[in-house]
This record gives structure tokens, C-alpha cells and sequence, in this order.
């Protein structure tokens, strides 16, 4: 807890910056991750991820320093040559991209692992660190890797909004982008590039096998929450730098912990919370729509019954017991009475010595279920031609779902009839 | 049956298009007149959206060339528009019905600018000539076959140009959005614009159009409406395949040839 506190408050100038640092990471491939995703590219993303591995270490071996800057480059150029390693080979054989992403994938990183593993054994003292790539550490964005980081991260930020338009365009109609005069061309190499770039700068962080997931998961997470791009690009940064911040924290009070993995974990949390509980897209929200649908269809179904009762016997006034109605219809006798009692809460019905009479609006509303019932059937056997016989299921859902609108539009096409195929009397 | 124009709007040149090595179209030469309706009509895999899409310069060629008003394409990107298949894009993108209008405006913009207010007018009046006012804040996810239709149809009228290419327009829409459509498309004519329409219905052609093109892989005709669609020149495009222009291509694709001497 003290140290939540320490961290927090941000007296210390190295958390600033290492906050500071992870934020900018997080959100800036958090946006072009967006993009990345509506072009459905996703898995392109996580074969430059992999591919910069042997970037960075190269850099290392020809420069033999660990200057930020040159290592940066390094990983931008194998990045690079994996992306077009892969578009070669899908354009130039019959091999398909998700196979092409496969193979580049794991070449690249296979040498890459081959040079850190060789680099590791060369008993140079500078290489220590170089680990870090592998899985990320956001305690180490201090000093002049935050400032090179920093700035690229800034930059993507600035391109994608300056490019907002563009970009929209490109993911959501290319050809259409190609016939206004748009250079589609330079627009997908300028993508392509935010997202190595992206890719690179996040690497620091959470580390090349992770780093797919900073680019994919906020981008996701976001979509379920929004139908507008310019909000779904903002809370996908802010998602990402929230993961950013709490990779810091946890590379700040346990420094043996790699970040990557924690940031991913979190970032997957707020991924699968967005699943679940997003308003209309989300699964709980599926689960009510299904509950509340559920007991509509009880409902209307008790009162239909109680309706269909008082017709039969000419008279609404008397009251009916649980097992008068169940004789009607087998509707399980726990969720009847259930039914039933939330009737009663409504007003729809009331109780009387264990027994249960429909109030007047109760009334209203079984013969208005019944209506549609015997209207939909009617319906269906004059303009669908269906057997009078082969009606009865279909009407016994549609009665549920038909709104007034409809129903006056039902009533007009088929003349306010008075007789169902059934020659009972619509009411 | 080819009847050539003089100044045409569109001209098309020895044009040959292939996809994988093999030529699904084959030295196209035809020429349409201005303030047109042009029916492209043909069987399925005839190429009909190859050529349109050729002629926006959308697919490379393996010889010949296009002109529009006497220019290559990337001298008049603003006077053409382009209204593609719909089910070429993904609907379930986090857009609104406005938005995708908009767009129509973009190519007026060039980069780096936002749409001002004056697009936002012009795309709010595209939208209320294809009757979807009331739609502009919708998600497009939600729109049906036929609304997204006449979206896209207001994109390219937003975007004012003077020819306009429509791939299956028709394709899919409930009889009501056709009708407006085609109401839309003769109001366009009216104002001198030339459309090009790739249709597949040949009931309807004759009442369209009032220019035709019959292809099938090869250019079997092009020319007035009543000229054009007599029963010799319809079986000519619907009758037997030409097996051995189809087994040449193959032939083409399977030896890895090129379509021309020169460009080996």
C-alpha cells in the first residue's frame, strides 16, 4: 500500500518519467492499433512484433552500443523487411497471407532468438539488458530512451490524427480511396510504418513476444464500447495507457518482474470485461435482452391464458385457480405462480382466496395477445397460403413481438376481419 | 455491332485485363457518348466489373489504354465517382450514415483538411436526394441491403462529378429503392451527366438504358439501346462460351505468358 502510495503520487521525478514514458507507448500503439484492426490486419502487427527482434540484436552487434536510437533503427528495418517479405511472397506465390505471416513470424524470430542467445555467450559487459526486449521492462524508460521513445510515440499520435481521414477511408473502402485520387499506395506504406513503428516503440515496455497485443487488444476492447471511430481511438488509448501505467507500477515495486506479461494481462482484463458487460454488443447485455424477452413471453402468455378462459365461459368476472389454467397449458407450476405474481405487482391481475382474476387493464392487454394471435394466423394463411392447421406455432411467437404500428398495418391488409382460420372470433 | 462516337466521354483503347495471367477480358475498343445512360450487360464471369473497374484504372491492364474526356485517369480523379459493390466494403465499420457520405467529399479536400461546412451541406442535400435524411446519424451496421445502397449512391452524388460508375447498383435492393435509383439516374442524365451502370437484368435493360454494352470476355456490342439488344447479338453474348478463347487463357496462366509480346 505504501508503495501505491509512492508511486502515485508521483513525488519521485523517475516514476514521472517512467509513467510518463509507459503512457505515451501504450496509447500511441493503442491508435494505430485501431487501424491496424479495422484493415484486418491484426496478426501483420504481431509478425513485426516478432520480427525486430533480430533488428535490435544486429544493431547491437554492428554498433556494439546500446545508443536507443540505433537499436530503434535496427528494429524498424527487419520490421520493415518482414512486412515486405510477406507481401512479396503473397503476391508472388500461391502461398496465402495467413501462412506467409507464419513462416516470416517464426524465421525472424527464430534468428532473432539465435543472435540474442549468441550475443548473451559473447562475455561482452554491455550487452546486459538486452534480455528486456524479449519480454519488456518499463522501470528502464528513463534518460535518453524515454526522450527517443517519447517522441517517436508523440509523433505516431500526431500522424494518425493528421492522417485521420485518409486512413478512414483506406480501412473502410480502398478502391473507392483509389478512385477520388487518394495515393493508396503511399497511404498503406504510411500505415505500414506507423505500425512498425508502433511496434518498435512499444517493445520497451512489453516486449517483442507481447507486443501484438498492445497493438490488437485496446483496439478491440474499444470497438465493443462504440459505433464512432474518432471515440473508439480515444478510449483505446486511454485502455492502453491504463495498462501502461499499472506495467509501470509493477516494474516499479517488483523490478524482477518482466512488465510485458503484466501489461498484456491487465489490457486482456479490460478486453474481456468489455465482452462481457459492453452496453448492446456485450454478452451480459445479450443475457438481459434474452431474460427480459423470457418473461415478456410468460406474461403474456398467463394472461392470455386467463383471457382465453373468460371467452370461453362467456365471463370475465370469476376467478380462476392455478390448476384451471395449467390445464390449458403446461407452463412449469413454479414459474407460473412466479408469473403471476409479478402480474399482480403490475396490476395486470389480482388474487383472490388463492385464486386469480385479470383486472381491467389485464384484460385489455390477454385480448390484445389474443388479437394478434388470431390476426397473425389469418395472415399467414392468406398471403403466406400456409394449411390453417400449420399456423397456430408461428402465431404462438409472433404475438409477442408485434408492435401497434404493425398491428394497424395487419388490421388494414386484412380488412379488420372478424373470424380467424380457425373461425374463432378475433376480439 | 460497335458503333463508335465522336468526342466521347469515355474512350477505351485495345484494352486487355487479366487476373492471375489469364485474360478474362479481351481488347475491349469501344467509345460512349456523353449524357448517357450505359447499360453494361453480360452472363455472369463475362467481366463486367473488370472493365469498370480497368477503367478507373483500378486494375492493372496487360495492354491498351482508357481515356475520360480526352485524359488519362489521373488527370480527372474530380469529375469521375465511383459507386462499387456493396458487399465490397465491411459494413460493421464504426461509422454513421453521414460519415460515409462525407467521404464522397474527400477526393474536393485533399489531404490534411478536415470536410468543411459547405461539404457537410453538400452531403446532407446528397443524402436527401436518395431519401436517407433521416438516417444520417444511423450506424451503418444497421442499415438494410437496399439503405446501404442509396448511401453509397449519396457518397458519389456528393461528390458532383460529371461521369459516374456504378457496379450492380440494382444488385439485392427492394423494388422501391430500384425505382428511386433509377428515377435518380435519369434526373443525372438530364443534367448532361454521363452514367455507366453494370446491370444484370436483361428485362429491365431495354427500359434503362438508352445505351448498351453486351460483353462476355470479349466486346460483343456496343451501341444505341434498340440497336443493341436484338435477339442475334444477345445470343452472341449468352450463348456457348468461346472454349477456345477460355482454354488460350488458361494456356496463358498455366505456361506463365504474357498477354503481350512486349511486356515479357
Amino acid at each position: 500500500m505504501q508503495q501505491f502510495w509512492e508511486f502515485f503520487s508521483f513525488a519521485d521525478a523517475n516514476i514521472r518519467y517512467v509513467t510518463l514514458g509507459s503512457v505515451l507507448l501504450a496509447g500511441s500503439s493503442a491508435v494505430v492499433g485501431c487501424f491496424t484492426l479495422l484493415r484486418k490486419r491484426a496478426l501483420v502487427g504481431d509478425a513485426v512484433a516478432h520480427s525486430v527482434l533480430p533488428g535490435v540484436c544486429l544493431a547491437f552487434i554492428l554498433s556494439g552500443t546500446k545508443n536507443p536510437l540505433i537499436l530503434l533503427l535496427g528494429a524498424f528495418i527487419t520490421g520493415w523487411i518482414s512486412l515486405i517479405v510477406i507481401d512479396y511472397i503473397t503476391s508472388r506465390s500461391r502461398i496465402k497471407e495467413d501462412t506467409a505471416i507464419g513462416l516470416v513470424l517464426s524465421v525472424f524470430f527464430g534468428i532473432g532468438i539465435l543472435l540474442l542467445t549468441s550475443i548473451q555467450h559473447s562475455g561482452n559487459a554491455a550487452q546486459s539488458g538486452l534480455d528486456k526486449f524479449l519480454f519488456g521492462k518499463a522501470a528502464s524508460l528513463v534518460g535518453e530512451d524515454l526522450i527517443v521513445f517519447g517522441i517517436v510515440a508523440v509523433l505516431l499520435l500526431f500522424t494518425t490524427i493528421l492522417f485521420y481521414k485518409e486512413l478512414m477511408l483506406l480501412c473502410f473502402d480502398q478502391a473507392f480511396a483509389r478512385t477520388i485520387g487518394f495515393p493508396v499506395r503511399a497511404l498503406e506504406l504510411l500505415l505500414t510504418t506507423l505500425t512498425v513503428l508502433a511496434v518498435v516503440v512499444g517493445i520497451q515496455a512489453v516486449g517483442v513476444v507481447l507486443m501484438a497485443a498492445m497493438l490488437i487488444t485496446p483496439a478491440a476492447a474499444a470497438r465493443f464500447w462504440t459505433e464512432n471511430l474518432k471515440v473508439m481511438l480515444v478510449l483505446a488509448a486511454l485502455m492502453g495507457a491504463f495498462s501502461g501505467i499499472t506495467g509501470a507500477f509493477v516494474s516499479y515495486t517488483a523490478p524482477a518482474m518482466p512488465t510485458g506479461p503484466w501489461i498484456v494481462l491487465i489490457i486482456s482484463m479490460i478486453a474481456i470485461l468489455s465482452f462481457a458487460f459492453a452496453p448492446k454488443r456485450g454478452w451480459v447485455a445479450r443475457l438481459m435482452r434474452q431474460r427480459r424477452n423470457r418473461a415478456l413471453i410468460l406474461e403474456e402468455n398467463l394472461l392470455k391464458l386467463l383471457f382465453q378462459l373468460g371467452e370461453l365461459k362467456q365471463d370475465f368476472e370469476t376467478s380462476r385457480s392455478l390448476s384451471d389454467l395449467l390445464e390449458r397449458r403446461s407452463i412449469p407450476k413454479r414459474q407460473a405462480i412466479h408469473g403471476l405474481k409479478k402480474l399482480k405487482q403490475q396490476g395486470y391481475v389480482k388474487k383472490k382466496k388463492k385464486r386469480w382474476i385479470l383486472t381491467i387493464e389485464g384484460e385489455k392487454r390477454g385480448r390484445r395477445v389474443v388479437r394478434l394471435h388470431r390476426l397473425w394466423e389469418l395472415y399467414l394463411t392468406q398471403y403466406l397460403h400456409l394449411a390453417s392447421d400449420h399456423v397456430h406455432e408461428d402465431a404462438e411467437t409472433i404475438e409477442h413481438i408485434i408492435t401497434p404500428e404493425l398491428e394497424k398495418r395487419l388490421m388494414e391488409e386484412l380488412n379488420y376481419p372478424e373470424l380467424d382460420p380457425h373461425s374463432a372470433r378475433i376480439p | 455491332m460497335i458503333v463508335q462516337v465522336d468526342n466521347p466521354v469515355v474512350e477505351v483503347h485495345d484494352l486487355t485485363v487479366s487476373y492471375d495471367r489469364k485474360p478474362v477480358l479481351w481488347d475491349i475498343d469501344l467509345t460512349l457518348p456523353a449524357g448517357a445512360l450505359v447499360g453494361v450487360i453480360g452472363p455472369n464471369g463475362a467481366g463486367k466489373s473488370t472493365l469498370i473497374k480497368a477503367m478507373m484504372d483500378l486494375l492493372p491492364t496487360s495492354s491498351g489504354y482508357v481515356r475520360i474526356f480526352n485524359e488519362p485517369i489521373k488527370q480527372v480523379h474530380k469529375r469521375i465517382s465511383y459507386v462499387p459493390q456493396r458487399e465490397s466494403v465491411d459494413w460493421d465499420f464504426p461509422a454513421s450514415v453521414f460519415d460515409v457520405v462525407l467521404m464522397g467529399r474527400y477526393g474536393n479536400l485533399g489531404l490534411f483538411r478536415g470536410p468543411r461546412k459547405a461539404d457537410k451541406d453538400a452531403a446532407m442535400e446528397a443524402l436527401e436526394k436518395v431519401n436517407m435524411q433521416s438516417f444520417a446519424n444511423r450506424q451503418i451496421s444497421q442499415l438494410s441491403g437496399g439503405q446501404q445502397q442509396r448511401v453509397f449512391l449519396a457518397r458519389a452524388l456528393a461528390q458532383n462529378a460529371d461521369v459516374y460508375f456504378m457496379d450492380e447498383p440494382f444488385a439485392g435492393v427492394d423494388i422501391a429503392t430500384e425505382t428511386a435509383i433509377i428515377e435518380l439516374l435519369r434526373q443525372m442524365r438530364a443534367q448532361g451527366k454521363t452514367v455507366i451502370v453494370v446491370h444484370h437484368d436483361l428485362q429491365s435493360a431495354a427500359d434503362y438504358f438508352d445505351w448498351v454494352v453486351l460483353l462476355n470476355m470479349r466486346l460483343v456490342a456496343s451501341g444505341p439501346t434498340e440497336k443493341v439488344l436484338t435477339q442475334e447479338l444477345l445470343e452472341q453474348t449468352y450463348g456457348g462460351k468461346l472454349t477456345v478463347l477460355s482454354k488460350v487463357g488458361d494456356l496463358l496462366r498455366k505456361q506463365e505468358f504474357p498477354a503481350r509480346e512486349t511486356k515479357v
